[in-house]
């Protein structure tokens, strides 16, 4: 896990990317259509849609987004498990016996 | 010069009139044969002489690969004016219509995106 919370970090620092989290947090599932809409109309981004693709394939290589495909449609979806390594990493406060994985 | 006239391309127009009319309420404008296919036009019951909508079959090999390509990413081929995009999302949700994008509120413009069944994803959109 610790190999690949490096990617973690990197995708999380970008102010895109963060909002692309955001989005998805409102709504799970959308197509690369609706979050550069959301992109470019809630927040002013003007982002090409090739570039917010691959601000995706960051956060699906950092296990943040998975994509899945329906019928002829892919659809992003959030994972917010990897952040569990954050939180397990230093909010250990409450059981400060336990051992790092 | 005015817009008279615009497309979309269906896989089959005799189910693409159905659900043009049927579902989404347009009233058929022009039927006529043109050898293989048909010169099939719609129009907005508000707009009886308004734009025109040609189903126009998907026969060229480019035609296909371009859907599915807009398809994939969640692209509409073309939009729609609704006065109330909620509403005519529930109407035609439960006629069986699916939707890839809820309902969203996008600042000026509220849109939604459906699959019209002949290979095509279109927006709806009420303006304020």
């Amino acid at each position: 896990m610790v190999g690949d919370v490096g990617d973690l970090y990197q995708a999380l620092a970008d102010h895109t990317r963060r909002l692309i989290l955001d989005e998805l947090t409102e709504r799970d599932g959308q197509t690369l259509f609706e979050i550069c809409g959301r992109l470019a109309t809630k927040h002013r981004v003007g982002s090409s849609r090739q570039a917010i693709s691959q601000h995706l394939d960051v956060l699906e290589a950092a296990g943040l987004v998975v994509t899945r495909r329906q019928g002829r449609y892919k659809f992003h979806h959030l994972d917010t498990r990897p952040l569990r390594a954050v939180t397990e990493r230093w909010l250990r406060s409450a059981a400060p016996t336990q051992e790092n994985p | 010069m005015r817009i008279n006239l615009t497309s979309v391309y269906v896989d089959d127009q005799d189910k693409a009139l159905r659900f043009y009319t049927e579902v989404l309420g347009f009233v058929p404008k022009t039927d006529v044969p043109t050898g293989e296919y048909r010169w099939l036009t719609v129009v907005s019951p508000d707009a009886p002489d308004g734009v025109e909508l040609l189903l126009e079959p998907d026969a060229h090999p480019a035609a296909k690969a371009f859907k599915e390509a807009l398809a994939a990413d969640g692209i509409p081929l073309t939009q729609f004016a609704v006065d109330d995009v909620a509403a005519e999302h529930d109407r035609l949700r439960s006629l069986g219509v699916l939707f890839t994008q809820e309902p969203v509120d996008m600042g000026p413009v509220t849109t939604a995106v459906f699959d019209d069944t002949c290979g095509n994803l279109i927006q709806i959109a009420q303006y304020r």
